[in-house]
């Protein structure tokens, strides 16, 4: 069971709900791992520390021409719909831009005298963090210059087992990263503010997701003033509130040193363990 | 001609929040909002739109089922998953496909064409002070970095019809192409960060980027009261690397309270303590020159 957290912009308490929803369930016993999908700036490991089990790095290929080889055709560069190809004939050089390359393969079928093989580069990392006997971390991470998360993000997930409770810590926005994310979920909660701000946002994934034919439900976070705004609109649209996050300095602060507000509040060890209950009673729907 | 952009690496900042109150404060201004991804300034800045273009963000494949012999080769070449069979039938995972157009070169029966995606839009518009140009990136659209030039480079010409010296910019999040196309040509960078880990650990690698180009740079902490010993922490960070502090911002409620109005700060509350701190902030950036 693969249950995506994701908010529609960066802020708004995505991460606060999937590492204290996370830790609420592993404190209870029960098997449950956490995906940190936001390859590009994973910050789930600045709440929850475990010690490193396994490093694996993901690869992509890059094309390498030969400039022997080749005649100087142009079949590759056309065939690239990137432009990731510069050739200068002239001089006779030929070259790949490889923060330009998706890594498509159009340019290898293209070419006919053989001029160009694959050469493995690294494009991130999945490291796997053990945090107690049942609970564990998945943290994609991309590196600098890499084109997309994309295929890190859909690896990453791939290692979810499915018997194993999993929560993905999505990507923030509605595009491609995002997408990758919540189109292996089986539900998504959506965290969203009471704010015109935040409201905007949730129509666009709320528009997202309906696409995507995906089960939802919404936590509004710093629930206090302003509330009306957000619920009118999720009564008229019929969408499921999962749980509220009060507005509440102490949040804030401690989320701010990193800490978790389910180990050190019992009023937010009993409202995570609440939200937990009303995202299964929804599965169960 | 000074163009300013207003960058935080992370959202939730309160980045845009900034942006739109330094936006009302301003003379005569172009406002250009470069957050495509999740373009918010124009709810509170409300610029009654005289443009609207279409994006074409790129394409995606489609199979006419009709001329398919199920031969399966689009699918043997697809890197990207982007091709499943079901019931027989070959299609198009939308929501997967790359736009790199293998498949319908290798199609043997020409069944593959190429959809043009083009429900991005972008839009210029007027506001009180001077214009407004933005953008809406359709869900699951990519290439923001092509958008973020198209909205920054109509600015320009705006910028240019009105007699405008002063462009804003509210910056993309997160370090990647679309905040670099940002940074290429602009004078001045006002960054916003907030006294977290996450905070702290985006505020370093936006420095990183942006210390390769030669810009001013200002920074303002805001919601400093949360985390004062970290608030210090990036105090004596930025002295090292030579950053001006220029506001230190407390949590507030007022804030709150504009933002559910959709209102910029000074105009909520101009009597407000923070709308000073705001004039404090703008006069520094302007007058540094
Ligand atoms: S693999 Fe694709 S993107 Fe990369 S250079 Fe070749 S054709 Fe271009
Ligand atoms: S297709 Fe092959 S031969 Fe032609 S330009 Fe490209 S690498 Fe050279
Ligand atoms: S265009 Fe490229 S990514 Fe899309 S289906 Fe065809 S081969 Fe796959
Ligand atoms: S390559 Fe063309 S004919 Fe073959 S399965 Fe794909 S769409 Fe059908």
């Amino acid at each position: 069971m693969k249950i995506a957290i994701a908010s529609g912009k960066g802020g708004t308490g995505k991460t606060l709900v999937s590492t204290n929803l996370f830790n609420v369930i592993s404190r209870q016993g029960q098997k449950v791992r956490l995906i940190d999908c936001d390859a590009e700036e994973p910050n789930v490991c600045e709440f929850i520390r475990g010690n490193v089990e396994e490093e694996t790095l993901t690869m992509t290929h890059i094309p390498v021409i030969d400039s022997h080889k080749c005649t100087f055709c142009g079949n590759c560069q056309e065939y690239c719909s990137y432009n990731a190809i510069i050739m200068l004939p002239t001089i006779k050089t030929i070259r790949v831009i490889e923060d330009l390359c998706h890594d498509c393969g159009a340019c290898v079928y293209a070419c006919q005298y053989d001029a160009i093989t694959e050469k493995e580069k690294v494009t991130g990392s999945i490291t796997q963090y053990s945090i107690s006997a049942n609970a564990d971390v998945l943290e994609s991470q991309t590196e600098i210059g890499i084109y997309s998360p994309v295929p890190i993000i859909g690896q990453t997930i791939n290692m979810a087992e499915a018997d194993t409770l999993t929560f993905l810590d999505s990507p923030p926005g509605t595009s491609c990263p995002f997408i990758a994310t919540v189109e292996r979920a089986d539900y998504v909660v959506l965290v969203t503010e009471p704010t015109p701000f935040g409201l905007n946002d949730l129509k666009l994934s709320v528009e997202t997701l309906r696409k995507l034919k995906k089960e939802f439900g919404v936590v509004i976070n710093r629930y206090g003033i302003g509330k009306e705004l957000i619920e009118d609109y999720l009564n008229k649209e019929e969408i499921a509130v999962l749980g509220h996050i009060p507005f509440d300095k102490r949040i804030a602060e401690t989320y701010a040193k990193g800490d978790l507000i389910t180990d050190k509040y019992l009023q937010y060890s009993e409202l995570f363990k609440k939200l937990h209950q009303n995202i299964t009673k929804q599965l169960q729907r | 001609m000074t163009e300013i952009a207003i960058l935080s690496g992370k959202g939730g900042t309160g980045k845009s929040g900034i942006s739109a109150a330094l936006a009302t404060l301003a003379p005569k201004v172009v406002v250009a909002d470069c957050d495509v991804d999740a373009a918010n300034l124009h709810l509170i800045l409300e610029p009654r739109n005289y443009l609207e273009k279409v994006y074409t963000s790129g394409q995606k494949a489609h199979i006419a089922v009709e001329k398919c012999t199920s031969c399966g080769k689009c699918m043997d070449y697809c890197r990207f998953d982007a091709i499943k069979l079901a019931n027989g039938e070959y299609s198009v995972v939308e929501t997967a496909c790359d736009g790199c157009k293998l498949c319908a070169r290798v199609c043997p029966t020409g069944a593959i064409t190429m959809i043009d995606q083009n429900e991005s839009r972008w839009f210029a518009g007027a506001i009180r002070n001077g214009k407004m140009v933005h953008a809406r990136l359709a869900p699951g659209e990519d290439n923001s970095g092509k958008l973020v030039n198209l909205v920054r480079d109509h600015a320009r010409k705006e910028a240019h019809d009105i007699q405008s010296d002063l462009i804003l910019i509210d910056g993309p999040p997160g370090i990647g192409c679309p905040v670099i196309s940002t940074l290429s040509s602009i004078n001045k960078v006002l960054l916003v960060t907030e006294p977290t880990v996450s905070g702290m650990h985006d505020l370093k690698r936006i420095t990183e980027l942006v210390s390769q180009y030669k810009l001013e740079v200002f920074l303002v902490i805001n919601k400093c009261d949360i985390n004062p010993e970290m608030t210090e922490e990036i105090e004596k960070w930025a002295v090292g690397k030579q950053i001006p502090v220029i506001s230190k911002i407390p949590f507030s409620q007022v804030w709150v309270e504009a933002m559910i109005n959709c209102k910029s700060i000074v105009d909520w509350a101009p009597e407000s303590e923070l709308s000073d701190q705001i004039r404090a902030i703008w006069k520094k950036l302007i007058d540094n020159e």
